[in-house]
């Protein structure tokens, strides 16, 4: 009876200590919230050597990004605990840091010598400034991102459509450098036939409901001259975002939307625009950096019958890009900063790094991006140094989302709708962005 | 056995707790059992409503949770009313609703009409025909989005068939004009059945009786449609007509999921716009105003409509 009782008790405090060791392991553990995309299932596997090496146990929050912004911009204005860390959107910082949201990070980054100097400059402006320009740090630049193109190698390297388009346009059939030259070949490819299916000259981004259009109308009204403001006078607007240039570069906009994009693409961004290109509906296709890993691999289209290139130039040989990617932050809500911390000091590591852009992300750390052997390192990291070193960003102000409502409505009723002229939009987007500044008083 | 259960479970109680209800009044009773009712009701339906209409006075963002709250008067009010882009949602709601109700009130009397003849399977007829009102708006949505796919989708491709139109040049969705009748098409197909369904209570609850004193009478078969069917089928109809009426002014699923509002601004309702100012702009203030702009306007047009519903009842 004895040794019965023993036991039982030996069982049951067993049992007992495993709960609260298991409870203890569980209140270490983090939660990181980011985008439902490629890149998030990488860092999901880089995170294993955090556990290992720290003990601390990973939770993954995954929205897809229709409504990445809504929850959590949600869950940070309302000062939920869900996210101990959270890889947020790079206009999200103004408003972020100016609310509170997001822990400061100087002094950790002094403290722990993680030295912005070390991460490509744009990608330190663009993830973890506020404002920007100033030593003001409250993310680490977690997931570089960058608009560029994907273009049909195979179909491009065809002799007969070389010759015909050499005997059309009077140059060879290749990668464009121009805008005028990404236009001759979409249009040129637009409803041909090739291997027995209707194709399309160029996927472009003209989603409405959350950022689509406003990423790629930007990503080509940069390159013919258009300005956010006066750099001598900030949120001076008139005769910059309604520039002629920025006219004509919406213009052009309209025109490639008109000429070139397949049926019923009047609601594409991300995704849709994969399925363009994956489907083989179309011969070049504009999209964020972290899609081409995926697309790389694709036994369809990837391999050798995929090519990349960056933003081509506009008339003025002017080249930018838009910037996309993210940094990481710590919430200021959060019960375990610390070991949030922790986290980012680990994924600051340069091998971390090197083992992160191994996976799949797009790594910041200039010990990564300029080693010799990035560029050769798969097909498509060239272009993306190319590309991430003529980026630009769309307002990071606290008030970025109505300003981005603005330029969503703006463009989609001239462009996919064709209400108005190019010079209305603009003119409207100034008016719109001006009442905001002035809501905020600013102006 | 039911006196010997209360009985027994009267003596169960405990004397404290016997001693209390006995205390208790019928009416206090009454109110003790709806009062969890009231306190939900209050929590989730009243004090967000004058929560709102005190938000509609204040410059509030939800997203900037540390900004100091200003009253600012009507501001908020005289901004929407003079704003350009919610009239035009407002005349794309009033297109949406006027067609939708016209023509689901239309081909849903006339499925009625046709259902009260009660020919060899009726039954089954009239549950196939009910099928569409029993899925999901999100289901609706995302097939009808792929059946309107120009490039794949059946739609297209059976206007193509009828029309010689080349289906890829078929942009239900991304055609400025037919966008808006896209989505009329599908909230038509969709809740016809809805309609249907009332009008044939209506046709049903007509006494057998009348139409035999009209063939007594030699009345036509025109004759007593108009003069029996149709009136008194009217209130049910009417009272269809009401509640499609209330639901479409503040149709946001279909739109949401078929155009989103496009494409531009052309099928963007005033619950788009709504939600846009509110969670997508952040402008919380503003949005109350334009809440409680819509929520008078649904309640003053229902409000003189049931009169006049209850007019032609009463004649």
């Amino acid at each position: 009876m004895k040794s019965t009782l023993k036991l039982t008790l030996g069982l049951t405090s067993a049992m007992f200590a495993s709960t609260a060791v298991s409870n203890v392991a569980h209140a270490e553990d983090l939660t990181l919230c980011w985008a439902a995309w490629d890149p998030a299932n990488a860092l999901v596997e880089l995170s294993k050597d955090f556990t290992k090496e720290s003990g601390i146990g990973m939770k993954f929050e995954f929205v897809p990004w229709t409504n990445y912004a809504d929850r959590f911009l949600n869950e940070l204005n309302s000062k939920g605990k869900l996210c101990d860390l959270i890889i947020g959107d790079s206009q999200w910082i103004g408003g972020s840091a100016e609310n509170g949201h997001y822990v400061k990070l100087n002094d950790f980054f002094d403290k722990e010598k993680i030295s912005m100097d070390d991460f490509v400059p744009a990608t330190v402006v663009g993830y973890s400034e506020w404002p920007k320009n100033t030593p003001n740090y409250w993310a680490l630049p977690a997931m570089g991102d960058v608009v560029g193109w994907t273009y049909r190698k195979d179909w491009f390297s065809k002799p007969e459509l070389q010759k015909e388009f050499k005997e059309k346009y009077g140059w060879d059939l290749a990668a464009p450098t121009t805008f005028d030259q990404l236009k001759q070949i979409a249009e040129f490819f637009q409803k041909r036939e090739i291997d027995g299916k209707t194709v399309y000259g160029a996927s472009i981004y003209t989603e409405r409901g959350s950022e689509g259009i406003t990423m790629g109308a930007m990503d080509v009204l940069y390159s013919f001259g258009f300005k956010y403001e006066n750099p001598d006078k900030p949120y001076e607007m008139d005769g910059f975002v309604n520039s002629e240039k920025s006219v004509k570069g919406l213009e052009f906009y309209k025109a490639l939307y008109d000429c070139c994009t397949p049926p019923g693409a009047s609601n594409s961004y991300m995704g849709e625009g994969v399925d363009a290109f994956k489907s083989g509906q179309v011969a070049m296709h504009m999209n964020f950096a972290f899609t081409w890993p995926g697309l790389q691999k694709d036994e369809n289209v990837g391999g050798d019958k995929i090519g990349y290139f960056a933003n081509p130039k506009g008339p003025d040989g002017d080249q930018f890009a838009q910037l996309g990617g993210q940094g990481i932050s710590v919430v200021s809500y959060s019960d375990k900063q610390e070991a949030a911390l922790k986290y980012i000091k680990w994924f600051a590591n340069k091998d971390v790094q090197a083992k992160w852009w191994s996976l799949g992300g797009y790594s910041c750390l200039n010990a990564v991006v300029k080693d010799p052997s990035f560029p050769a390192s798969q097909p498509y990291a060239q272009t993306f140094l190319d590309s991430m070193a003529i980026v630009k960003d769309f307002w990071a102000e606290p008030s970025y989302a109505p300003l981005l409502q603005a330029s969503q409505k703006r463009f989609h009723d001239y462009v996919v709708a064709g209400q108005g002229s190019a010079k209305d939009a603009l003119d409207g987007l100034v008016k719109d962005w001006t009442e905001v500044f002035q809501d905020d008083g600013k102006m | 056995m039911l006196n010997r259960t209360a009985d027994s479970v009267a003596r169960a109680t405990p004397e404290p707790l016997a001693r209390k209800v006995r205390g208790i009044s019928d009416k206090g009773l009454a109110w003790l059992f709806i009062s969890p009712t009231i306190l939900l009701l209050l929590a989730i339906n009243i004090f967000p409503l004058f929560w709102a209409i005190y938000l509609s006075f204040t410059n509030y963002r939800a997203n900037r949770p540390n900004e100091v709250v200003k009253n600012v008067g009507l501001a908020n009010y005289k901004r929407i009313l003079g704003d350009q882009d919610i009239w035009i949602a407002m005349q794309t709601t009033a297109h949406f609703v006027f067609w939708t109700i016209l023509l689901q009130t239309l081909i849903g009397f006339t499925l009625a009409w046709l259902i009260d003849r009660k020919f060899r399977g009726h039954a089954f007829w009239t549950t196939i025909i009910l099928v569409p009102m029993m899925l999901s708006p999100a289901v609706v949505g995302n097939f009808w989005r792929f059946l309107y796919e120009p490039q794949i989708g059946l739609f297209a491709y059976a206007i193509s068939f009828v029309s010689g139109i080349p289906a890829t040049e078929i942009g239900m969705l991304s055609n400025v004009s037919l966008a808006p009748w896209s989505i009329i098409i599908v909230d038509t197909w969709m809740w016809t059945p809805y309609v249907m369904l009332i009008c044939l209570a209506g046709l049903r609850s007509i006494p057998e009786y009348i139409y035999e004193a009209a063939e007594v009478d030699r009345a036509s078969n025109w004759r007593q449609f108009w003069s029996i069917t149709l009136p008194m089928a009217l209130p049910f109809i009417m009272l269809a007509v009401l509640f499609r009426g209330i639901e479409n002014f503040k149709m946001f699923d279909m739109v949401n999921l078929l155009t989103g509002g496009g494409p531009g601004s052309t099928t963007e309702v005033a619950s788009i716009t709504l939600k846009r100012q509110a969670f997508e702009s952040w402008r919380t203030g503003y949005s109350s105003a334009f809440a409680i702009i819509l929520f008078v306007a649904v309640f003053g047009l229902a409000n003189i409509y049931v009169k006049a519903l209850n007019k032609v009842k009463q004649r």
